[in-house]
């Protein structure tokens, strides 16, 4: 997904006002856009708080700012700044953050991003995307482009199956369609379940969303969905994210504020940033019950 | 821009001092040790195209009533500080007042903002100079040396930071708490114009902020906290106590009439 952002920003730097700042991420994949921006491509160094100041800067200035790290670099180090110098003053800087949720898998729990989105939208101008197909890049960078207020855009890896022809981008998209329970799943974790869903017959076979746009209240549930929610009587809420303050809460909450009548949710998330022993994005999944096995087993039971 | 003139300067000190007393609110020592340098700045050196980011937001009392003086705050709203339904809090305010740019007040982050506000003049080729006060116990913050050394290494030649050295923070005086002194010296290892003045002397003020300008330019101001006032200066209590009413009535007589 990353060098899909890096193409759109390259196109769009005859915007003499866009300007990005990485925190000294990018080897191997940002030198063309550095090449294209000139003195408009900055890195910030090591130094995380400041970029975000430096960014908050620019954008009062009128810059179309993006920034770029590892995903906990972006949010979690540099909070502060994010609340008082974006957030506070609601400039549209745009943070991304590359490998969402178990995304750098073995690098371990420094990396991981279990917590961004929920953190971010606790902050009320910030709006959030989770692109779920390479594809959604560019609709995803140019509506973050569009937006008056901060953003995040979680980008994680497309792991959709070979031939598989993804819809347009949408908040909400149904992916698949069957007689079973309802899942919404959150971001490109929702690719990884195509295949083995595909498989299970029809009238048990779940009805699998993607979901690629927070907070709910920005973009809700669309009519179908909560039909398909309301006839199926179950829905699983699935996201690489910890349990408190993610997707599966908000969309509890929507459900309650909306009166639909759901028998049974169930809510499947990223279970820990600290599991002793250190594995690949997807052991670590499997370990959250996140694994398609795992996911596929639960509609079984429900 | 005509000088400031010492009957202007007076005259801040007195309705610093008055706003304090009728809000009954603190950080007092710190809004007079940067007074007069924040009266001297606006008065006679920013452009209006130029911008300046309080990073000390602490001592926002001190920048209100400087922008009273110019007529852009009125009296009325002065009155207001710190009351109930004010625009005019202890700290400054977010898109309330054009001249405040930004809500600060957790400390480390005006350094950085005034960066990517002078970087950003570059970029678009506006011809502005970026200010930006912060205080000196504000240096223990790492983040104002991130902001050093990215200032530094993108040669950011229209930002100055003056550093309100006034030698107490909010616990003790900053060689008991965390010291670096000598603060110039420590600064000077940069690629910067390191000064340091008598943050208290209107010429001092002036010969620094008119010198030629090649790289960032840093301007150490010696300062007092709660300055010409006895019941206040150099005391940590002038952090955070407002003034009694004797103490009031005698500090009035202290900063004089115009």
């Amino acid at each position: 997904m990353r060098e899909r952002l890096c193409e759109y920003l390259i196109e769009q730097t005859d915007d003499p006002t866009l300007v990005f700042i990485t925190g000294d991420l990018g080897f191997r994949l940002l030198e063309p856009l550095r090449d294209a921006l000139g003195a408009r491509f900055i890195n910030a160094g090591v130094a995380e708080q400041n970029m975000i100041g430096v960014a908050a800067g620019l954008s009062a200035k009128g810059l179309n700012t993006w920034v770029y790290s590892i995903a906990p670099f972006v949010y979690a180090r540099p909070f502060e700044q994010i609340r008082n110098d974006i957030a506070f003053h609601g400039l549209p800087v745009k943070l991304v953050g590359n490998g969402g949720g178990y995304g750098y898998g073995v690098h371990g729990p420094s990396h991981h991003a279990l917590e961004d989105y929920g953190v971010l939208l606790t902050l009320p101008t910030f709006s959030a995307y989770i692109p779920v197909f390479d594809e959604d890049i560019f609709t995803v960078a140019r509506l973050a482009t569009e937006t008056t207020t901060p953003v995040y855009l979680r980008l994680g890896r497309d792991e959709r199956p070979a031939n598989y022809a993804p819809p347009e981008y949408e908040p909400w998209r149904h992916l698949i369609e069957g007689g079973g329970p309802v899942l919404a799943v959150v971001g490109p974790l929702a690719t990884t379940y195509l295949s083995d869903i595909a498989k299970i017959s029809y009238t048990r076979r779940p009805n699998l969303w993607a979901v690629s746009a927070l907070p709910l209240e920005k973009s809700p549930p669309p009519m179908t969905f909560l039909d398909q929610v309301e006839l199926a009587g179950t829905v699983i809420a699935i996201e690489e994210h910890v349990q408190r303050g993610g997707f599966g809460a908000d969309l509890l909450r929507h459900f309650t504020e909306s009166g639909v009548a759901v028998k049974t949710f169930r809510h499947l998330y990223a279970r820990s940033h600290d599991y002793g022993r250190y594995g690949s994005q997807n052991h670590l999944r499997r370990l959250s019950g996140l694994d398609p096995a795992s996911v596929i087993g639960l509609t079984r039971d429900c | 821009m005509p000088r400031l003139s010492p009957d202007g300067l007076v005259s801040a000190r007195r309705r610093l001092l008055q706003m304090h007393y009728e809000s009954g609110v603190g950080h007092l020592g710190g809004a007079l040790s940067c007074l007069d340098a924040m009266m001297l700045l606006f008065h006679e050196h920013l452009r209006p195209t130029d911008d300046f980011i309080l990073s000390k937001g602490h001592a926002v009392s001190a920048l209100y009533v400087t922008l009273w003086s110019l007529g852009e705050i009125s009296d009325d709203d002065l009155r207001t500080f710190c009351h109930d339904g004010t625009l005019l809090g202890a700290h400054p305010p977010a898109n309330a007042i054009d001249r405040i740019r930004f809500a600060t007040g957790s400390l480390g982050h005006g350094f950085s903002i005034a960066a990517g506000t002078a970087l950003g003049c570059q970029i678009l080729e506006q011809d502005s100079r970026i200010y930006c006060m912060t205080s000196d116990g504000e240096w223990q913050e790492g983040s104002t040396w991130e902001a050093l050394i990215f200032a530094c290494h993108r040669q950011l030649d229209n930002l100055t930071v003056l550093i309100d050295e006034n030698g107490l923070q909010a616990f003790g005086s900053t060689s008991e708490v965390a010291s670096m002194a000598p603060l110039a010296a420590r600064i000077s290892g940069f690629d910067a114009d390191v000064r340091e003045i008598d943050g208290h002397d209107p010429d001092a003020l002036r010969d620094a902020l008119n010198r030629p300008q090649k790289r960032l330019r840093i301007i150490i101001l010696r300062t007092i906290k709660g300055a010409r006032v006895a019941a206040l200066e150099n005391r940590l209590e002038s952090h955070y106590l407002p003034l009694t009413t004797e103490q009031y009535v005698v500090a009035l007589d202290e900063v004089g009439r115009p």
